[in-house]
């Protein structure tokens, strides 16, 4: 039907043809992907503090948040919060006569929604690694006439991230490919900017193998960034 | 209109599911039979790919643990490819992908396999599972203690037998909670298929909505699938740990 010889410049040409799109996508994942790691993050942070209170009402808050979560594939929370949410919000703000119509757009649906999943995974992350801190140190600190800043940021939060570290490479790396999903909600990432392009010129499977190079790029990058980061926060610790 | 006494109880129910209730219940209900329907697409490819990238990532991971020669490099850059890239876009690359070549539309394999959903969404999830597995597996082979494979060298055992007696059957048992991890992730990784015309249980659930222009019911009570279904599979494979690794348990002093 629509045959056409394949050579390796004819492909090059193609993609070479839409690489502002590419890009444009490109920014737009990696935008959400860091969008959400820093409501992620926060979320872990606050999360961990909860599990770790002694108070037993966000114990069993943080609780269910992390089993809820973890029992739900991302891309079911996240058509969830873009269909659904848009319609809470919608009637919450006709309800109370705060706003009339809001438009939740996709990329703050995808940054909610994937941060706020990411947020369950690194909640068990920071509260292992703050449970790995000797809780004598935290007594010697006290011991010593550190007030809690004090001991946050020179005991635990220094350790804190050393411990954290390898558990947050694994959940950014899981994050970055979840940012995928975003393009079945309509996100013109790089997903939907690449499958747009492969349609227009009916080459599908190149497209998608330079979405594939880009997310391998992506992945492998931060890969070894963390890794040097892992090194340069374990270097004064003893080797085991 | 009928007066409230005349209705039987479930057109009371449906009324109020209907105009009072935030969440239509009785229309879930009513199509709850797709949603089973969707549950057993959802865990029979699952299930198959797992079997497979199973079965695949043995003698893969058997390769990466030995450093083979001629098969290390190939195999290591297979997993790399597959673990850091999205499974949405390796999906997409074989189900809309492959139809732009002609040797492929011309092959064999295209009308019973290669054009189908079904078996595209089997032969990428196999590979990417197998891929994951692979890796992890060849962790569990790295850390066999050293001491058991010298002992059953000792005992005068062929390097398979070592292989098929000492090393594997502990590699499995210490890569158990490993899996149990990748099964779920597999599950919750397999909502890809709504997006490739498959109706899974996510599937059903975007058919609910789209199909009654609703905003939640169908995805929660996708959901409410997904969760009862991670449940039992997290319970099954601590019934599984409890017994295969029997031996790692603290003892208790219930029948000393």
């Amino acid at each position: 039907m629509w045959a056409r010889p394949i050579c390796p410049k004819q492909i090059m040409e193609s993609v070479w043809e839409y690489r502002i799109l590419l890009l444009e996508g490109t920014a737009v994942t990696i935008q959400l992907a860091l969008g959400s790691l820093l409501l992620s993050v926060i979320l872990g942070l606050i999360g961990a503090l909860a599990k770790l209170s002694s108070n037993v009402v966000s114990q069993k808050l943080a609780a269910s948040y992390t089993t809820l979560i973890r029992g739900v594939p991302d891309l079911v929370l996240m058509m969830l919060l873009f269909y659904g949410g848009q319609q809470i919000v919608n009637d919450f703000g006709s309800f109370t006569g705060l706003w009339g119509y809001l438009e939740i757009n996709q990329l703050t649906a995808g940054i909610t929604s994937i941060g706020f999943v990411f947020g369950a995974y690194m909640t068990e992350t920071f509260r292992g690694a703050i449970l790995a801190i000797p809780r004598g140190q935290i007594e010697a600190g006290i011991s010593c006439g550190m007030i809690p800043r004090t001991i946050f940021y020179r005991i635990t939060w220094p350790q804190m991230v050393r411990h954290a570290l390898p558990s947050f490479t694994n959940n950014w790396l899981v994050l970055l490919k979840a940012t995928a999903l975003v393009s079945v909600i309509g996100l013109h990432d790089l997903v939907w900017n690449a499958s747009t392009a492969g349609r227009s010129v009916r080459e599908p499977f190149t497209f998608m193998f330079a979405v594939l190079i880009i997310y391998l790029l992506l992945t492998a990058t931060s890969d070894i960034g963390l890794r040097w980061l892992e090194r340069k926060y374990s270097l004064r610790a003893r080797e085991v | 209109m009928a007066s409230p006494s005349d209705r039987t109880f479930w057109e009371y129910l449906t009324h109020i599911s209907e105009n009072q209730s935030p969440l239509d219940f009785v229309l879930v209900i009513d199509h709850i039979d797709k949603f089973f329907y969707g549950a057993i697409v959802t865990l029979e490819i699952t299930a198959l790919s797992l079997l497979i990238g199973g079965i695949l990532s043995i003698p893969l991971a058997i390769a990466r643990a030995y450093k083979h020669p001629l098969f290390n490099r190939p195999i290591w850059c297979y997993t790399y490819f597959f673990r850091g890239t999205p499974l949405l876009v390796q999906t997409y690359l074989i189900y809309y992908g492959l139809a732009q070549f002609d040797f492929v539309k011309e092959s064999f394999l295209w009308d019973p396999i290669l054009s189908k959903a079904w078996w595209c969404a089997v032969i990428v999830f196999s590979l990417n599972t197998a891929a994951y597995t692979a890796e992890f597996l060849r962790g569990a082979i790295e850390n066999t203690p050293r001491g058991e494979i010298e002992a059953a060298r000792a005992c005068g055992m062929s390097h398979k037998r070592v292989m098929f007696r000492i090393i594997l059957p502990s590699t499995f048992r210490r890569a158990l909670p490993a899996y149990s991890n990748e099964v779920i992730f597999m599950l919750h990784s397999s909502v890809v298929l709504s997006t490739i015309t498959i109706q899974d249980i996510l599937g059903v659930g975007r058919w609910l909505n789209g199909r009654y222009y609703l905003a939640y019911e169908g995805f929660i009570t996708a959901m409410m699938f997904y969760m009862i279904l991670v449940f039992i599979i997290s319970r099954g494979f601590r019934l599984w740990e409890h017994y295969w690794l029997a031996h790692l348990r603290p003892r208790t002093n219930q029948h000393a």
